[in-house]
């Protein structure tokens, strides 16, 4: 038990935190997929459009991928700039 | 892996007790940059276009007018330059990380300065359309018990500008900078023992990391450009609109 020191249980809930922040990936790729989905399906129906709709979904495509930016800048923060942050102010 | 660091913008000098970083100063090298290409497009314009310089300057104002007229209709052709500026800014400054130069756009502080800018535009007409009373009853709808959450909606708006332009960049370079340092760990793992100062030299860095360059500097920087404005002129022509209702 002498391991268990204030350190190493800050370093653990840094790490911890940092994958559990990164489940926010899983909406993006969900949504995402679904509109390239519905995109494609659009595509059969009218050749005739086809950069339109392209363009179209990859604007809505990056706007939706923001959540997942959101996580993985929080996951970022915490393996590079927490452990320093929380020693500091042991 | 422990010799990197990733951290903030680096403060280079002090003016005055005033701390001037990175940021700043390559803020001011896209500035010229781009004064010293508008200076070059519009150089010795004619009636009849008779160099390609020329072509680009027209093709370049004929884009943009296009979206603005296509995101805010007919009477808000004025907003033309304001979204050209934005669009160049944003672009210039992300593309700065090829030349290996610190990107502006990686510090909160530039973006958060734009979002808030837009913000305020926002704001300015939203009051302007339906009154200073209008606007503050405007959060109240459709229940009174949802005015946090259109307080807390309206505050969202610059901060997912904001971050979603600054998450982008950022985790570019950060992921760039990770490979960099794996590539030259695994570089004295495998060809350390070439004799002299060739076994120090990470010959493994060539290549790869400029196929990631491709999408996360080239790619995300024109396409977090295009969202910034796009988001920009959509917001303020909806702010706009409310008076017709």
């Amino acid at each position: 038990m002498e391991m268990l020191t204030a350190k190493a249980i800050i370093m653990a809930g840094c790490a911890i935190g940092a994958g559990l922040a990164l489940i926010a990936g899983i909406g993006p790729g969900i949504g995402e997929g679904y509109a390239v989905g519905k995109a494609c399906e659009a595509i059969g129906r009218q050749p005739e459009c086809k950069s339109s709709v392209t363009s179209t979904m990859i604007l809505g495509c990056a706007i939706a991928e923001t959540t997942g930016i959101y996580g993985f800048v929080t996951g970022l923060l915490l393996i590079f700039l927490a452990p320093n942050l929380f020693l500091r102010k042991l | 892996m422990d010799n990197i660091e990733i951290a903030g913008a680096k403060i280079l000098f002090y003016i005055f007790g005033v701390p001037v970083t990175e940021t700043q100063v390559n803020s001011l090298i896209v500035l010229a940059l781009l004064f010293g290409l508008c200076l070059f497009l519009t150089h010795d314009l004619k009636v009849r276009p008779t160099s390609k310089r020329q072509l680009a300057a027209e093709w370049i104002v004929e884009k943009v007018t296009g979206l603005v007229r296509d995101n805010m209709g007919e009477r808000f052709l004025g907003f033309a330059p304001f979204v050209a500026a934005i669009l160049g800014l944003s672009a210039c400054s992300s593309l700065l990380a090829l030349v290996a130069m610190y990107p502006p756009t990686a510090d909160l502080n530039t973006v958060l300065g734009w979002a808030l800018l837009v913000f305020v535009m926002i704001t300015y007409y939203k009051i302007r359309s339906s009154g200073p009373l209008g606007y503050l009853k405007g959060f109240t709808e459709p229940i009174v018990v949802f005015t946090p959450f259109n307080i807390l909606g309206e505050i969202a708006t610059p901060v997912s500008m904001a971050f979603r332009h600054f998450g982008n960049v950022v985790s570019g370079t950060v992921i760039s900078a990770l490979v960099y340092a794996a590539l030259a760990s695994l570089s004295t793992v495998l060809l350390g023992w070439l004799p002299g100062v060739l076994g120090r030299i990470p010959f493994l860095q060539i290549g790869l990391p400029a196929v990631l360059s491709i999408y996360f500097d080239l790619f995300s920087s024109c396409m977090q450009a295009f969202i910034f404005a796009m988001l920009t002129m959509l917001y303020i022509a909806n702010a706009a609109d409310t008076e017709e209702n």
